[in-house]
């Protein structure tokens, strides 16, 4: 060919015949995305470029977003169960079939015994609307999945400052010089992690990853320290140790935003040990420098003193610092003392801790913005301590998991980097302390609403959810003495406990976009026997199962009634500020899906299922008086529904006239606003508001005008968490609600007001020497959520989990490429693929989340590597403790908030015979209700 | 055989940036729905849902790990493209005509009407950037997505390259590499942008950027601060008091 003659391209082709913009759902992250549209079907998904989340830039999953809502795997209209339970046999049926079979279940239930619902919503981002839905059915059984994703940041974040990371707050990229990020493989948030990183690479700001595994972000960190498993707390109270000792602290943070003047009981003897000296009105006392007498810490003009100790009540008060002081000066957290367990050298402990005491308090940054405090007080200018952090289910996932994350909360805010420019920073609707938080509820009135709200944040020992007798008022256990502030609920425990009918016998489990027959549960194979164990009657254990998924699932097998979803561009939705909203620490936002593709089967969006539902049982708020349903669907619910007079789902285009921002009565056009505005609403904090958020008097305006709280809720970082003392003081015998004898201790050694770090629970429950290996999972960034392997794009990145076996490991046992293990743990035995990895812990394995699959499930061909080769550490991990001869059953949880403790696995390992190839445990091939997918694609040769 | 211009007016390419590529794949799957539908045959997956699925990419992640004697390992995260070589061995064994270099861009493409599917131009490529679809018998390969980079119909901020647009962490930049002025030149001369197998002699225009070196691995901490190690004021709770309490008066 000669080059004058080279083909004449057409470079400027049409490339859709319509832009529609909604939301992704392919992981957590929700980023606005375009979803360019020809000839009817979705061509082409790329990130929307004014969208506050992801800024036009969209990651694997949401680029695959086509594959998912063209899958096979996709459900095609409701189904009864026709064969037994796990067989995977069905019959499709109509959907007024299927809504009178669940209110045949249902409405009985809850005029006799509400709490026979046991209704766990999994990956839900519509929590605000099915709580509510919760409530006024009457069950106190509801919550969605974080008990076994993130509680412990979550709650330590709010019992601590007001708020964790991700949908709480995120480093101030443009500022940060320093980053540490914990734990973290890809997690939420997915995208603006993946670009604040980017930034900070442009403006060569360092980046220290702690993770035993370096992958994905910690590949990239400028350092990376690979802690051993279940140690972060150890390691970031060494870290504190050495700050402490030379002086390196922002003191005048404290003094002003913390609790650390706050005088505490110090005396033993005291009924209020622990507790906080309070005056007139109940409110805590500091002591004056001035004056040298204790006054209400929120008093104009008092100088509060970190060191006095005083005499009162005839008790000894010392203010928090000081007993903060002395516990963390101790030498058992000096680095030396700690860098053999943490598997980090004292010298690296040591300099880090230098670092950070560098760039936060030789670095400082301002900002000349002048701003006012709560007290009225002017400053001049923002200043600000350059080093960040962030952290998710890396260090929340242990049974340790809440000191640690409430250790790492503390060294940010001792270093006063905390809501300071290049610190940590909330996003509206946070922060928000405890106060602000309703406490949990589970009064149970059959045939009426339950008393409030499921969840929340228990203050004391009279905030448990118990039942006269003492025991557990919820099937989960949640809000017990076991673990009494389990704030998101704790989902892996509700098919165990109905199954052991411990509290109490369920009839109806209820779940929704919850894979608990495989990924989602710890013993998976175990949770397939208590789905399908009956009893004496020959009846099953757990009698009747509801679910909801738009997908062939793992669990949908395990189901009597299926209520087919639609897929995430095929509905409406709001990601919502009554709900985990989707807001920049610069300003508030919100923002909806709608149908951008009509359905082209017999499914319909969940909640709109939820609220015909609701209607049909009479619920309260969801039938108006004449009978009729209030709500024609989700989409009229999103538009009218007001949770609080002018305040509702949608907080952007309020009013009549759609100006209203934040509050406003009912808009009847809002969505439409929502759809012509790119699908979200934002609305920018003013410079002055910026920072500082809790203390900063024009963020509090700004909030109260937002409707995002009712008025001024200025507060302080507490360091010491009083009610954790208050679950101590039961402990040791005061108060009239009183710990049953078996848990005092525990919780004495558990709920610690500073944090402690105790080892993993499974470390002194197994001879650590038989099992000397740490066993973890992450998820892969390309497949984070478990519905990406009927992607045919996604599999064929991530179609197969081998165990990453550290280099080590290998070398000890004499593995070899191609090897095959088997690793057992005190609960189970699994047959996996090993390969070599030396930029791991050198005693850990770990493999991919949620890879493997169940032959028959999503669509996928039986011999599927994820079927396969691919496998399951579920398997390896129990819900339930060792036995410890007392007959009770004691939860793989952290003690303090029942989240599922994971990563604190301990394995041995040995070489396998290979045998045919196929992972152990090997379950059955269930039938799949939806056939299987196409031989060959080729997607979009009619779309040009 | 077919020639390869001798020179073209621009030298379209990107410089990828391994200091900031933390392996997600966002780039490898926007190319995939990009050109699927877009520039020549899709790009089809055989056996999609089945034991052995084979798609045809024309970008992918290559995850590498490096390790020396006494050091800790390093994962290096390589996305691999076709690399618009100046002298591009897959064009001039290309038997038909169909592989050629464009004299306005330098970019390299597949005209699908000329190709046979013979699969020579793959076996010539030293980098492994060029792939035959099994559905269509067609060879694919990076376009530099040129229904894009011209498109009069996308904004013109969106007139780069899919991967390039929706790269979360900014690893990808896109321009003219013989405007020694561009974005890219300039990105490669700052960072020592690295020709991928220059022993090939092939020429490449894509650039990489290679990974700044990571303080654990080099050993010295990486630390630029005048004391590496924090200064203890207080050996006892009791000395921290006393210290606390003079701090104190200072605020």
């Amino acid at each position: 060919m000669s080059l004058s003659s080279q083909p004449q391209l057409d470079t400027s082709p049409d490339v859709s015949d319509e832009i529609r913009h909604t939301t992704c759902y392919m992981c957590a992250c929700r980023c606005g995305i375009n979803v360019h549209m020809k000839n009817g079907k979705v061509k082409y998904i790329e990130g929307n470029k004014d969208h506050p989340v992801n800024k036009g830039v969209l990651c694997a999953k949401g680029s695959a977003g086509i594959m998912q809502h063209y899958s096979p795997a996709r459900l095609k209209a409701p189904m009864k169960r026709v064969g037994p339970r796990g067989s995977g046999q069905f019959e499709e049926i109509s959907w007024e079939e299927a809504m009178e079979t669940a209110v045949s279940w249902l409405a009985p239930l809850r005029k006799e015994a509400p709490e026979k619902l046991a209704f766990f919503t999994g990956r839900d981002q519509s929590q605000s609307m099915t709580g509510w839905w919760a409530q006024a059915y009457g069950t106190p059984n509801y919550a969605a999945h974080g008990g076994f994703c993130s509680v412990n940041m979550a709650a330590a974040g709010i019992y601590t400052m007001g708020g964790a990371f991700w949908e709480f707050g995120a480093p101030d990229w443009e500022h940060t010089r320093l980053f540490m990020i914990f734990g973290v493989a890809e997690d939420h948030d997915s995208n603006p992690i993946k670009m604040g990183i980017g930034r900070l690479k442009e403006r060569g700001a360092k980046i220290i990853g702690v993770n035993p595994i370096r992958s994905g972000y910690n590949a990239v960190a400028d350092e990376w320290v690979g802690i051993t498993p279940g140690t972060d707390g150890l390691f970031i109270l060494a870290i504190i140790h050495e700050l402490l000792k030379a002086g390196k602290v922002d003191l005048d943070y404290l003094v002003r935003y913390t609790n650390a003047p706050f005088l505490v009981n110090d005396d033993p003897e005291s009924k209020d040990y622990g507790l906080f000296l309070r005056g007139r009105n109940n409110k805590p006392q500091v002591m004056d420098r001035k004056t040298g007498k204790p006054v209400a810490f929120d008093r104009k003009g008092v100088t509060p003193d970190l060191v006095k100790t005083h005499k009162a009540k005839g008790s000894t008060w010392r203010p928090v610092f000081q007993l903060l002081a002395e516990k963390y000066l101790s030498e058992e957290n000096a680095a030396e003392n700690v860098a053999g367990r943490c598997g980090v050298s004292a010298d690296t402990i040591r300099r880090i801790a230098a670092e950070l005491a560098h760039v936060a308090f030789e670095e400082e940054i301002t900002i000349d913005q002048p701003w006012t405090d709560w007290k009225g007080q002017k400053h001049d200018k923002m200043i600000g301590r350059p080093v960040s952090f962030h952290a998710m289910r890396g260090i929340s996932a242990h049974s340790n998991g809440f000191q640690t994350c409430r250790a790492l909360h503390m060294l940010q805010i001792l270093l006063g980097s905390v809501e300071v420019p290049g610190g940590f920073r909330f996003k509206p609707t946070y922060p928000k302390p405890v106060e602000a938080h309703p406490a949990p509820h589970c009064k149970v009135t059959p045939g009426a609403p339950l008393d409030g709200p499921h969840l929340g944040y228990p203050r004391g020992p009279e905030d448990l959810c118990l039942a006269e007798d003492g025991s557990a008022a919820r099937i989960d256990k949640a809000f017990t003495w076991d673990n009494p502030l389990s704030a998101h609920g704790m989902m892996h425990m509700v098919i165990s406990n109905a199954h052991a009918g411990d509290p109490y016998k369920i009839d109806t489990l209820f779940m929704y976009m919850a894979n608990m027959s495989w990924n989602s549960s710890m013993n998976s194979a175990g949770v397939m026997q208590m789905l399908t164990d009956r009893d004496e009657s020959g009846e099953y254990v757990i009698p009747r199962i509801i679910y909801s998924d738009a997908y062939s699932s793992e669990m949908v097998a395990y189901a009597d009634l299926i209520l087919p979803d639609t897929t995430y561009l095929e509905r409406h939705d709001c990601i919502s500020l009554l709900d985990r909203p989707i807001c920049e620490a610069d300003a508030v936002a919100d923002s909806i899906r709608w149908p951008v593709v009509e359905p082209d089967r017999d499914v319909r969006c969940f909640q709109s299922v939820l609220i015909e539902l609701g209607a049909r049982l009479g619920l309260p708020g969801m039938v108006n008086e004449d009978g009729s349903p209030t709500y024609k669907d989700y989409a009229d619910y999103i538009q009218n529904h007001e949770r609080r007079p002018g305040v509702g789902p949608l907080a952007g285009f309020r009013g009549k006239d759609g100006t209203g921002k934040g509050r406003g009565e009912p808009n009847p056009n809002q969505i439409q606003a929502y759809i012509d505005n790119g699908g979200f609403w934002i609305d920018h904090i003013p410079p002055e508001a910026a920072y500082y958020k809790p203390w900063n008097a024009a963020y509090q305006d700004w909030a109260v005008e937002r409707g995002l709280y009712d008025k001024p809720q200025p507060y302080l970082f507490q360091l010491y968490v009083e009610p954790l003392a208050r679950f101590q003081r039961a402990a040791r015998g005061h108060g009239d609600i009183q710990p049953p004898e078996h848990l005092r201790q525990h919780i004495l050694e558990n709920m610690e007001p500073l944090p402690s770090w105790r080892p993993p629970f499974e470390d002194t429950a197994v001879d650590t020497e038989e099992y000397p290996f740490h066993a973890l999972t992450q998820r892969p960034a390309a497949m984070y959520h478990s519905w990406g392997s009927q992607n045919a794009w996604l599999r064929q990145i991530h179609g197969a989990n081998p165990l990453y076996v550290s280099g080590e490991i290998f070398a000890r046992y004499g593995f070899k490429d191609g090897d095959w293990a088997w690793v057992t743990s005190r609960h189970g035995r699994i047959k996996v693929p090993v390969v070599r990895m030396d930029a791991l812990n050198a005693n850990t394995v770990w493999t991919w989340n949620a890879i493997g699959k169940r032959a028959g499930a999503w669509a996928l061909d039986e011999k599927a590597p994820e079927a396969t080769r691919g496998f399951l550490l579920n398997h390896l991990i129990s819900e339930l403790l060792p036995p410890k001869k007392d007959g009770m059953r004691w939860s793989n949880s952290d003690p303090v908030t029942g989240q599922a403790a994971w990563f604190d696995l301990r394995v041995k390992i040995e070489r396998a015979d290979p045998g045919n190839g196929v992972s152990q445990p090997h379950a059955p091939t269930q039938k799949s209700p939806v056939g299987q997918g196409p031989d060959t694609i080729a997607y979009g040769g009619d779309l040009k | 055989m077919t020639n390869l211009p001798s020179a073209t007016e621009k030298k379209l390419g990107l410089a990828i940036d391994l200091d900031t590529c933390v392996g997600c794949h966002a780039c490898v799957i926007s190319c995939k729905e990009w050109n699927t539908s877009n520039y020549g045959a899709p790009l089809s997956d055989v056996d999609a849902y089945g034991a052995s699925p084979v798609g045809t990419f024309l970008n992918r992640v290559h995850t590498f790990e490096i390790k020396a004697d006494n050091r800790p390992a390093q994962t290096l995260h390589f996305p691999k493209s076709c690399l618009h070589c100046e002298d591009a061995p897959c064009v001039t064994v290309c038997p038909t005509g169909a592989s050629y270099k464009r004299t306005q861009d330098g970019i390299v493409l597949v005209n699908e009407d000329d190709c046979m599917g013979c699969g020579l131009c793959a076996w010539a490529c030293p980098y492994g950037a060029r792939e035959m679809d099994a559905e269509a018998g067609i060879m694919k390969k990076c376009t530099l997505c040129v229904d894009r980079i011209y498109n009069e119909n996308i904004p013109e901020e969106d007139r780069v390259p899919s991967c390039v647009r929706t790269c979360p962490a900014g690893a990808r930049h896109f321009g003219d590499f013989a405007d020694p002025d561009s974005n890219v030149s300039r990105l490669s001369a700052e960072r020592g942008g690295v020709e991928l197998m220059a022993a090939q002699k092939t020429r490449p225009v894509n650039r990489y950027l290679p990974p700044r070196p990571k303080a654990d691995v080099t050993g010295d901490g990486q630390i630029d601060i005048p004391n590496p190690f924090l200064e203890a004021k207080n050996q006892t709770a009791k000395g921290f008091l006393g210290w606390l309490d003079k701090a104190l008066e200072k605020i």
